[in-house]
């Protein structure tokens, strides 16, 4: 009896599978290129893409901060003068070898791990990952305990430590919860790349790329299978969706 | 063995109602300072987003690590059933519930937004240690809740071994959880280590004994209770034990970091140029947290004192603040290690050491937890007969254990 019963729900899930199919292929090419490229508001991301990006250290100089001023200006990110509270969602480092004195200059932010200890440790589920890869907070469960500032191994997370003015309508905020770099999902869904790349192409320093991971053709798939890119702490197996060259 | 009387506190004296307004003075105070806090933001506090977690956290995780310990009398009468213990058994319990309140009350007045309690009580996720300790908690009050009323009414005497034994098991669970907060956080070189959890679940039996001894000195001294030395000697020589099983974990941990090149530097910070947290672990973890409680509880005269037993539980008390800030602010002063090898410079202070200084409206809502814990305590032990009356010897009698 159950055997039927399988067999019956297995030959409609199919049917109804082979009909949706169908339907897709004779949908009018305008509405395919459509969903190609933008996704819409109602449609669920899938892991069918992993956005990532890809820096390149030799080219980022050291007094540079374009993708830092870009990052505040898009997501409305102001400081109070108090740099041990002010947040940061990307920031630059200066790596001094201390064997060689070799300078490297990168810029640092969500690394967005396909295994984040933010998101392993965040008690209420605000800390989360996106099919696509991007990591967030929901601002609206955030009960801003910071357990995810004491996981994160790049200190990629800033708490908001006093009130929030002037708040981008794409980049909610507030005073007692804990952000961090979006990847500017916001430009991403509207298929757009995050601010902080675009800054860095547009004054021609071209260190960072910005794609899709799992896309074998895309810019940054080709480049990373060409010439490598290495993850920061790669020893904690997060499997990091920033990649950098020349550390 | 005689069946012990219980009684409540008369609670009518001016010393009784003097240390109630002294503790809601302290009460009053940590509501004004949350109110601030969360007024204006945590930037007003020493916390920042190098050192996330301050004051409020070495008071509350100390607090909760000590509710657990508190707990151990009665353990030891209903699981292992030593019924010199057992008069003591509902006091003990009542600590800890006390204890726990405390610390949950600075934890929560704490967050970035308290007033979003409730989603932390309703969400869960399952993967997050922080979330299966809030069902520690919540348990905690339920199981040692039901442990009190099976010890206290008679009719239900019965289950109070099941009760005991259910509450023993959460209580390790519970410090378990507490410990694994920190060694379950991969990110940072101080923590990742699975010893966290034990050590943690030995340092509970040493804060909860501490914290035990002086609450049952004070109650039976100003109500002029007898107190005798059979149960008196036995409370301060497992303090001793627990004690010298804390150091004990204290130097596996620090043996094993020793060993491991990755960790060299931040042992080198605590133990030798790390300034106050270096200070804090030997003169405040190490010398008045340890060795100076186990001479004074082990010495053949000294330990013959009262006085001096209470110094060494509060020594102990002390110590184990010490040991938090160690722990908790020491962990996250010493800088990330991202990339081995290299210097690091940014905006963002990485590669310093973070720097702390604790706030007063941190530190009040630190105090403030403890009178919470107190006060509830004193209410109790007016309003409910958890105190016996006599603790003398012949009530007691130290050949009553059964087998």
């Amino acid at each position: 009896m159950s055997n039927t019963n399988t067999t019956d729900i297995s030959r409609r899930k199919f049917l109804g599978s082979a009909a949706a199919a169908t339907g897709l292929t004779i949908i009018p090419g305008v509405m395919l290129y459509e969903v190609a490229q933008a996704k819409p508001d109602d449609m669920a991301v899938t892991s069918e893409v992993r956005w990532g990006m890809l820096i390149d250290t030799r080219k980022c100089s050291e007094g540079c901060d374009d993708c830092v001023t870009a990052c505040n200006t898009e997501n409305g990110l102001t400081g109070h003068d108090r740099p041990e509270t002010d947040v940061q969602w990307i920031r630059k480092l200066k790596l001094t070898d201390k064997q060689t004195g070799h300078v490297t200059s990168l810029p640092l932010m969500c690394q967005h791990c396909e295994n984040p200890p933010c998101v392993d440790v965040c008690p209420t589920g605000a800390s989360m990952k996106r099919e696509d890869g991007i990591v967030l907070v929901d601002r609206h469960i955030c009960i801003g305990c910071r357990y995810c500032m004491m996981a994160c191994p790049y200190k990629a997370r800033s708490f908001a430590h006093e009130v929030v003015t002037d708040q981008k309508v794409h980049a909610p905020r507030g005073k007692g919860t804990v952000e961090s770099c979006t990847m500017c999902v916001h430009r991403v869904d509207r298929d757009g790349i995050p601010a902080c790349v675009e800054a860095c192409t547009k004054e021609d320093h071209n260190a960072m790329l910005f794609g899709d991971l799992n896309d074998s053709n895309s810019e940054i798939s080709k480049r990373l299978a060409e010439f490598g890119g290495k993850q920061i702490r790669a020893d904690l197996g997060l499997n990091t969706g920033v990649r950098y060259q020349g550390i | 063995m005689k069946k012990a009387t219980f009684m409540e506190i008369e609670g009518r004296s001016a010393g009784y109602l003097a240390l109630l307004g002294f503790l809601g003075i302290f009460i009053l105070a940590a509501l004004g300072a949350t109110y601030y806090m969360e007024h204006n933001g945590h930037y007003v506090t020493g916390m920042s987003n190098q050192i996330v977690w301050g004051m409020p956290h070495v008071f509350a995780v100390f607090l909760i690590v000590a509710a657990s310990g508190a707990l151990n009398i009665a353990s030891i009468s209903s699981v292992f059933h030593k019924t010199a213990y057992k008069p003591l058994a509902p006091l003990s319990g009542l600590l800890a519930l006390a204890l726990l309140i405390g610390g949950l009350m600075i934890l929560v007045l704490d967050l970035g937004r308290p007033d979003r309690l409730i989603v932390a009580m309703t969400q869960y996720n399952f993967k997050s240690i922080f979330a299966w300790n809030m069902i520690l908690y919540n348990g905690f009050f339920v199981i040692v809740g039901i442990y009190i009323w099976t010890m206290m009414q008679r009719s239900m005497n019965q289950y109070s071994k099941y009760a005991g034994f259910a509450a023993f098991i959460w209580r390790l669970a519970l410090t378990t959880g507490t410990g694994s907060i920190f060694g379950f956080l991969v990110a940072r070189q101080a923590y990742d280590a699975a010893i966290m959890a034990p050590m943690f679940v030995v340092m509970s039996f040493a804060f909860g004994m501490a914290f035990f001894i002086l609450v049952l000195l004070a109650s039976y001294n100003w109500t002029e209770r007898p107190l005798g030395d059979a149960i008196f000697n036995r409370l301060k020589n497992l303090l001793g034990i627990f004690v010298a099983g804390t150091l004990y974990f204290v130097i596996a941990y620090h043996l094993t970091n020793l060993y491991a090149a990755e960790h060299a530097g931040v042992e080198s910070f605590i133990l030798m140029d790390g300034g106050i947290y270096t200070q804090m672990f030997w003169i405040g973890q190490i010398l008045i947290g340890s060795l100076i409680p186990l001479a004074l509880v082990f010495h053949p005269g000294w330990s013959k004192s009262r006085s001096l037993v209470g110094l060494a539980s509060a020594m102990v008390i002390i110590g184990g603040l010490a040991t938090m800030y160690v722990v908790i602010i020491g962990g996250q002063a010493y800088p990330l290690v991202m990339f081995p090898g290299q210097e690091v410079s940014s905006s963002f202070f990485d590669g310093v050491v973070n720097s702390y200084t604790p706030s007063l409206p941190e530190v009040v809502l630190g105090l403030g937890g403890l009178a919470t814990a107190l006060i509830v305590v004193a209410l109790a032990i007016k309003i409910l007969h958890f105190l016996p009356v006599s603790l003398a010897d012949e009530v007691v009698d130290p050949h009553a254990n059964a087998k």
